[in-house]
């Protein structure tokens, strides 16, 4: 079983969340994830200033073998995004809880966080999946 | 080494080239191009050698046994080459009158025809491309129809899990969203999903039957019921029609539409990622819709089909009429065969792949839907080996390489773990088949006392194994003249 | 039984084996009332030898004419040499190059040939081919159009080839794209560039920019690449490769250079061959490569640090990608692009110039012997490749048909859809044409218009 800290929100679509000292999330995919779709070629970040609906896909990130699309976990606008990813996108499968985040975004509604899954949750949606 | 590297600055052929005395004064200057591209400057032999030892480097079927699952890589007779290579074909321009083509059209008009009887539709036409293209084709007619009937809600088309990805991709180039139908631990579509899934925004249901899990589709009638019930339309995709050519044709099966490719099952050649062809049969209610051109008999003479004939055409897919050659190619083989040749190239496809199937299964290979009837291809499921050894299905595939093999399909469909998907095709002899058995049940003897051997094949092609993360991620798609 | 190996004895091998009695029980899962019965109208089969007497009658029956027709597809000099490598069985006969390591000499093909093709519209990348110019085009504009994401209007002049536009039509109309044409100036048979100027700035995904136009002519192709880029918008250029030798290549253009360029493979050693095959190119800038269709090779290493070569960024396409892939694209015309290769490789950067240089050459001696004629005219004054448009004082198909008769295809006759420019005829001399046979060409025009003019059909005397 791969790491799921306990600290994190997550989604179904294997997204992480965690909320930030300045309210802002950072958002980006699980150990898991980075697993299914080994080693990543390219991450396609979404615009700094767009304003997402929950849901919505705004990135992917790629593998040799597949592209999969991540989803902004609630609704809100993108603040920051990790520059980094684009010369080395495999910092995603190196470290994806730290230095492989992928965004950062202002909630709209912060009561759309308690919808998310919890670490237990997701160990759920993983144990599932596999 | 690239032809690049043996280039010579003033090395040139000047046997195929006009000489350097034409006037261009007429350009202005302004416009002319004032560095020259990255074009080698060669000999004619440093050329032939260069490409006939590339060439070298290839698998193909005229030197090794190719069983690529859903591909139909058989035997390209070298007749349809040559006769559709004649300067009467070859010469002609695509605009030249309909007067001066009278027996190319002949041949297409006749090759209509034939497809038309094999597949048991009301109407044929030859211009899409390639298979994708004729998808694409049949989904927009799906489109127009509906259209013309006023009936624009349905915005959806339905697409079971095991499809080939070209189903979903083009049902999104005609504006539609694609809703996946789940497939039974059998192999057949699940029903009672489909029948909550259909519904008024249904536009249609695009399947393969065969299906692509290399079993038929035993309910079809049932899944054409219930599409058509709900005011959808059927798309059947004839990649497997080499499967059931001659024993059961789509029309009867209640398909609205098809398309074929005729590099499969008309054993036109892949060469390498095409040309391809893969025209479209209709039934009575699409035909108003079909693209042009198509050939029309009238009166003794033919002549291609124009917006006038047809004004619900879903119009033009290319500048001119299709892939002419490769329809010439198809019409060749068509006649070779004869309808009891097509009916035996099913029957031959099916022996094949049965025996080499249950061949397989007596030297304890895995199979993905054990107790069904194979068609024309089946699979094998890898996942035991991958868990008790860790190599997967690619590596096993690498290693036939090594023996001499293609390698089957490998991880299509989708839905089966560490799958083979393998059509072995009738042109094999029994010999090859079971030679190929040898070396697959060899190599899985090998994983298991050598996993690390496997995990690095092939070790006898040109190449090992290729880095395809650093192809990705360090992009080097042209090469540049080295500073110095 | 043509092309099944296997004798009576060995089938019955492979049946008991299989632990069936016949062939048919295989079929045994398909429902009793599908079983279709014998195929009715294709005919029986036919040895090698009947097939190759058909097949020669009906290719002497379409004949050999002197070829002035263009418009899109050429005749040239295809040297001995391409049609012999491409059809060896290697290339021939292989597949898709997805196995990289059995497909090198496909795959390093392929990667000579990107070189090639986007150092010829000096642009950074190719991929591999697409269909033919026409569908090239309708994919270059959805690539524009998912680059602009917001934006859905593409301007696609009228100078562009009519049957180009109405494939582009075919092919987007169901993806929520405006495709807006704008005219062209009748005196100079160019884009009209105030039109295009007149549009607001951020409204235009792409601007379709021809080079030479469907009239041979030669478009002010900077101008209208920095009035697209004032516009913000993305600029698809689409040429001829054989003037890229002679002419200022598309990433050269204007300040910045097109965006992606397409076009038509076909003159790059491909046959006329009735219609096709043919193949599309697609080159654009690093920083669109992906959105673009269709298959890419990449130059790597193995595993023991050689120099390989293999598919890349197929992320992008329909196996992988499935509903959001670039494009539904799958097999493209890899062969073609085989004998565009070795072609290109023939011919050297200088034989390709001296090919276009010849084309240019000829038809300014066409069109002088032509216009020579009492009323036949030149439409346009404006400098063109190898390609123009005279005017003819007669209807165009009338004359067409009677040249026709002498063993001549005399052009293209653009009444139909250039209504504005009269009796307009479509007209082009490659380098595979003498000064014979333009000669021939003239003198048989000339006679037949004199005659017609003297002399008219009985229906156009009651007409007047």
């Amino acid at each position: 079983m791969s790491e799921i800290p306990s600290e994190l929100r997550y989604t179904k679509s294997h997204e992480w969340i965690r909320t930030m000292d300045d309210g802002y999330l950072e958002v980006g995919i699980t150990q898991h994830a980075q697993e299914q779709l080994g080693d990543m070629v390219f991450v396609e970040l979404p615009e700094v200033g767009s304003t997402l609906g929950g849901g919505e896909d705004c990135a992917v990130v790629e593998s040799v073998k597949a592209a999969s699309d991540v989803y902004a976990p609630v609704a809100g606008e993108i603040v920051e995004v990790n520059d980094l990813l684009r010369d080395a996108p495999e910092t995603v499968n190196n470290d994806p809880y730290g230095d492989g985040w992928l965004f950062r975004m202002r909630p709209i509604d912060e009561g759309e966080l308690d919808e998310l899954l919890d670490a237990e949750g997701y160990t759920g949606v993983v144990a599932a999946d596999s | 080494m690239l032809i690049f590297e043996r280039s010579r600055t003033g090395c040139t052929n000047p046997s195929q080239a006009p000489d350097d005395d034409s006037d261009i004064s007429g350009i202005p200057t302004s416009l002319l191009r004032a560095e020259p591209p990255i074009i080698p400057s060669v000999s004619e032999l440093q050329t032939i050698r260069h490409y006939t030892s590339l060439s070298q480097k290839n698998f193909s079927i005229d030197t090794n046994f190719y069983p690529l699952g859903s591909c139909t890589m058989k035997y390209n007779p070298r007749a349809c080459n040559k006769y559709a290579m004649l300067p009467g074909f070859l010469n002609r321009h695509p605009g030249s009158s309909d007067r001066t083509g009278q027996g190319f059209m002949a041949c297409m008009y006749e090759l209509q025809e034939i497809l038309r009887d094999v597949t048991g539709m009301a109407a044929v036409s030859l211009s899409p491309l390639a298979g994708a293209q004729g998808e694409f084709t049949g989904v927009a007619m799906i489109r127009a129809y509906h259209d013309a009937n006023g009936d624009d809600q349905r915005d959806q088309i339905l697409v079971p899990d095991a499809a080939h990805g070209t189903n979903p991709a083009t049902a999104t180039m005609c504006g539609y969203q694609v809703r996946e139908i789940p497939t039974r631990p059998d192999g057949d579509v699940d029903l009672d999903s489909l029948r909550q899934t259909v519904g008024p925004r249904t536009a249609g249901l695009m399947l393969t039957n065969p299906s692509t899990l290399g079993v038929f589709e035993r309910q079809i009638l049932e899944v054409a019921h219930i599409v058509h019930e709900a005011g959808g339309l059927l798309y059947y995709d004839g990649a497997n029609l080499n499967a059931i050519m001659g024993k059961v044709k789509p029309g009867d099966m209640e398909f609205d539409v098809i398309h074929m490719n005729l590099h499969k099952t008309f054993s036109t050649p892949h060469g390498g990622g095409g040309p391809g062809a893969g025209p479209v049969g209709v039934n009575e209610r699409l035909r108003p819709f079909l693209p042009i051109p198509y050939v029309i008999d009238d009166g003794g003479e033919y002549r291609w089909a124009v917006e006038e004939d047809c004004p619900l055409s879903i119009g033009r897919l290319s500048a001119f009429m299709g892939n002419a050659g490769v329809l010439l190619r198809a019409y060749v083989y068509a006649r070779l065969l004869g309808r009891e040749g097509m009916q035996r190239v099913a029957e031959h496809a099916t022996l094949n792949a049965n025996y080499m199937m249950r061949c397989l299964e007596d030297k304890g290979v895995e199979m993905a839907y054990p107790g069904r009837r194979a068609t024309h291809e089946f699979i094998v499921t890898l996942k035991s080996l991958k868990d008790e050894t860790g190599v997967s299905a690619m590596d096993v595939a690498k290693r036939l390489l090594d023996k001499g093999y293609h390698a089957p399909t490998v991880y299509f469909p989708l839905l089966v773990p560490e799958c083979f998907l393998i059509e072995p095709t009738e042109t094999e002899s029994k010999e090859e088949l079971e030679g190929f058995v040898e070396a697959l049940v060899e190599i899985l003897k090998e994983a298991k006392a050598d996993p690390e051997m496997v995990k690095h094949a092939p070790y006898t092609t040109p190449v090992h194994r290729i880095d395809e993360v650093k192809a990705a991620r360090e992009l080097d798609v042209a090469w540049q003249i080295p500073e110095n | 039984m043509p092309f099944i190996p296997h004798t009576e004895e060995e089938i019955r091998q492979m049946l008991d084996a299989i632990r069936v009695s016949d062939i048919d029980e295989l079929f045994s899962e398909i429902p009793g009332d599908l079983h279709s019965g014998k195929l009715t109208s294709v005919p029986s089969g036919i040895s090698e030898m009947d097939v190759g007497r058909i097949m020669l009658a009906r290719s002497r029956q379409d004949g050999h004419y002197i070829n002035f027709i263009g418009g899109g597809v050429y005749e040239h000099h295809i040297p001995a040499a391409v049609w012999e490598l491409t059809t060896r069985g290697e290339f021939y006969t292989a597949y898709t190059p997805y196995q990289a390591e059995a497909s090198q000499g496909t795959l390093q093909l392929l990667y000579e040939y990107q070189t090639m093709m986007s150092s010829l519209m000096a642009l950074d990348v190719s991929n591999a081919s697409l269909y033919e110019g026409a569908s090239a085009l309708a994919e270059a504009v959805l690539a524009a159009a998912r680059a602009r994401k917001k934006l859905n209007k593409v301007v696609i002049p009228r100078t562009v080839n009519p049957r180009y536009r109405k494939v582009v039509e075919s092919i987007v109309r169901n993806q929520r794209i405006e495709l807006v044409e704008i005219p062209f100036s009748v005196t100079e048979g160019t884009i009209d560039i105030d039109v295009l100027r007149a549009f607001d700035k951020g409204s235009v995904a792409a601007v379709v920019v021809p080079q030479p136009n469907y009239f041979g002519l030669l478009e002010d192709v900077d101008t209208l690449t920095d009035a697209a880029h004032e516009l913000d918008a993305l600029v698809i250029g689409l040429v001829n490769p054989t003037a890229m030798a002679l002419l200022r290549p598309p990433g050269r253009w204007g300040a910045d250079g097109a965006d992606i360029v397409v076009g038509e493979g076909q003159p790059l050693g491909i046959p006329l061959s009735s219609g096709g095959p043919y193949m599309g190119f697609m080159c654009c800038r690093n920083k669109y490569v992906r959105q673009i269709p269709g298959r890419i090779v990449g130059r790597t290493r193995d595993d023991k640090g050689n120099e390989g070569f293999t598919l890349t960024l197929q992320a992008r396409e329909q196996h992988i990608r499935r509903s959001k892939a670039t494009s539904n694209i799958c097999t493209n015309q890899g062969l073609m692009v085989v004998a565009a290769t070795i072609y290109m490789s023939l011919l050297g950067p200088e034989g390709l110039r001296r090919v276009a240089a010849r084309c240019h050459h000829n038809t300014n001696i066409l069109l002088a012997k032509l216009t020579a004629i009492d009323g036949v005219y030149r439409c346009f004054e404006t400098p063109f490749f190898h390609e123009s448009v005279v005017r003819l004082d007669q209807p165009v198909t009338d004359v067409l048909r009677a040249i026709e008769a002498q063993g001549i295809n005399g052009g293209i006759d653009l009444s139909e859809d250039y209504p504005e420019l009269g009796n307009a005829l479509l007209t082009c001399a490659t380098e595979t044409r003498t000064v014979d046979e333009i000669e021939n060409y003239a003198t048989h025009l000339d006679r037949i218009m004199s005659r017609r003019s003297l002399d008219p059909p009985c229906a156009e005397k009651v007409a007047g």
